[in-house]
């Protein structure tokens, strides 16, 4: 399957949960998509698609917090990264830990380093400086000196 | 209720080389579940990137891992030549796959010599070390350095490897093919090794799935992926080669796999080297003046699985965003999967065996005379040595010709 065959897939598919499509060269694809439809789109992708989840990407910008969760088709060397933009007051989303293992780390360090709450995670404890660093301080976020 | 018996490794240990802690919760020699402590080490290098321009962020990102210290940098230049839309030379995709493929021989080594240390198999430690030793003499003799070898730019590489260096590779490979050889005997049909590691820390195919493990870990367990091959990069595609597989899952599978790919990373060398033999020498860096706005994602097949380069450039002179997930986040993970139910001698070889990845190329120190104070090397007259040593190694590996 080339990029543009699962993206097409995708679009038909969910078209009224996706904001946007960016296709890349070389098998890139960055779909924006509804915070609330990351739990369907990601369970499309994971279970009926077989995709594999590499890791989620937090930035702070100027729209709020985004997260790009990057899947690869590695049967076809397909990135395809889902795009969410979160409220820049409170940001939280759902947590993907429910459904595979491998988000569990990369949601406890986003909450850690950016202050994002993902929701029914099963240990949204701290990863990396547990009992070494402020509480309510978020040295990811842009603001941090 | 069965009480459990808290049994701490680390987080300074003799096992491990780099800070963490494993708390293991045993019930008489059974362990009953495990939880872990990270974070000793964590520098914010992706933090540190955002204040980096983009030539310096190769020599940060360097520094990510001490014995893969060119997969991240390979990551990188993959993401950021993917923003501006570059085609690197032949040649360089040629010199960049020899790097990469060196350094899979010498991970692979150390991590086989640190498995049978592990289980007590010393001899095999001891050799697997010094087989990798001339390993890290060809990249001392190819880029100058043993480890972090500052050869990756935005379009290129730094250092070509000419001709006149090429037969000494050539040969370095011959030796190395017999020495696997020794080894794969040594470890493939000792009965204690079998004891030890057949059936000890299986992962399962849908465990693999479960955790997004990759690298060796996961083509252990039957899951074929290699960044390699699924999303090619530099000379993989046009080199013959095949990807390496076993189906059970255990210690002993991880060690096949890895002792199986060492030969294919001999054949993909000697492949690379008789192409650099018929390009010609130099044309080794593209010039890119600027890196535009744009997004990109960057692969890469470390000795450990598929390091990942997420970066955002905003079209100035650093990335607005920067983020790495290295093979180890994902595969480090799954020890929840392998070493519970076993016991305490099993786990810690089950632990070992995703190769977790330490930090270990701290080579240089200033010696203090205890009574007057002074320092008997600087920092300068180390250089001086080391210099001299580089250039000693290159006349000797030029002689052999």
């Amino acid at each position: 399957m080339d990029t543009e065959a699962a993206i097409n897939k995708l679009t038909g598919k969910f078209s009224d949960e996706i904001a946007g499509v960016t296709l890349r060269k070389g098998k890139r694809a960055i779909v924006t998509i509804r915070p609330t439809s990351l739990i369907t789109l990601s369970e499309y992708l994971f279970k009926s698609e077989g995709f594999r989840f590499i890791i989620a990407s937090a930035m702070h910008t100027r729209r709020g917090f985004e997260i790009y969760y990057h899947f690869s088709l590695d049967a076809d060397g397909i990135i395809l990264s889902l795009h969410v933009i979160l409220d820049k007051e409170k940001p939280h989303i759902e947590s993907l830990s429910n459904m595979f293992s491998a988000s569990n780390w990369i949601e406890r360090e986003m909450h850690e380093l950016f202050g994002i709450d993902f929701l029914h995670h099963p240990n949204q404890e701290k990863l990396l400086s547990e009992g070494n660093w402020a509480e309510g301080v978020y040295p990811y976020r842009k603001e941090f000196k | 209720m069965s009480r459990k018996t808290l049994i701490p490794i680390g987080p300074y240990h003799p096992l491990q080389e780099e800070p963490e802690l494993f708390k293991l919760y045993c019930d008489g020699e059974i362990v009953r579940d495990i939880k872990w402590e990270t974070g000793y080490n964590h520098r914010g290098i992706e933090k540190l990137s955002e204040s980096k321009s983009y030539d310096q962020v190769f020599f940060l990102v360097e520094r990510i891992c001490g014995i893969c210290s060119t997969s991240h940098p390979f990551a990188f230049a993959n993401a950021v030549e993917e923003i501006v839309g570059v085609e690197i030379t032949d040649r360089t995709k040629y010199i960049r796959s020899v790097i990469g493929e060196l350094e899979r021989i010498h991970s692979h080594l150390l991590w086989l010599g640190l498995a049978c240390h592990f289980l007590g198999y010393n001899t095999v430690f001891m050799w697997a070390w010094k087989y990798r030793e001339p390993i890290l003499d060809l990249f001392e003799m190819i880029t100058g350095n043993r480890n972090s070898y500052a050869m990756f730019k935005v379009g290129g590489v730094r250092r070509d490897i000419e001709k006149s260096k090429i037969p000494a590779i050539r040969r370095e490979m011959g030796i190395i093919r017999k020495k696997l050889d020794l080894l794969t005997g040594a470890v493939m049909d000792d009965p204690v090794i079998h004891a030890r590691t057949k059936g000890v820390g299986i992962l399962t195919r849908q465990d693999i799935i479960d955790y997004a493990a990759v690298g060796p870990t996961a083509r252990a367990s039957g899951v074929d992926i290699d960044v390699r091959r699924d999303d090619p990069y530099a000379a993989y595609p046009l080199v013959n080669w095949k990807v390496i597989t076993a189906g059970a899952g255990d210690v002993f599978a991880k060690t096949e796999v890895r002792l199986l790919e060492m030969y294919e990373s001999a054949s993909i060398i000697e492949q690379c080297l008789d192409a650099l033999e018929k390009l010609e020498e130099g044309n080794i860096a593209l010039k890119i003046n600027e890196i535009p706005a744009g997004i990109g994602t960057g692969r890469a097949e470390a000795p450990r699985g598929e390091v990942f380069h997420f970066v955002v450039s905003d079209g100035s002179n650093s990335p607005a965003r920067h983020k790495i997930r290295a093979p180890s986040y994902t595969n480090i993970a799954t020890f929840k999967k392998s070493c519970i139910g076993q016991t305490i001698s099993d786990a810690t070889i089950s632990l070992a065996a995703v190769d977790p990845c330490y930090c270990c190329t701290e080579r240089m120190a200033a010696a203090y005379d205890s009574s007057s104070g002074e320092k008997i090397l600087n920092a300068n007259e180390l250089i001086e040595i080391s210099m001299k040593r580089t250039k000693e190694l290159r006349k000797s590996e030029a002689g052999h010709e």
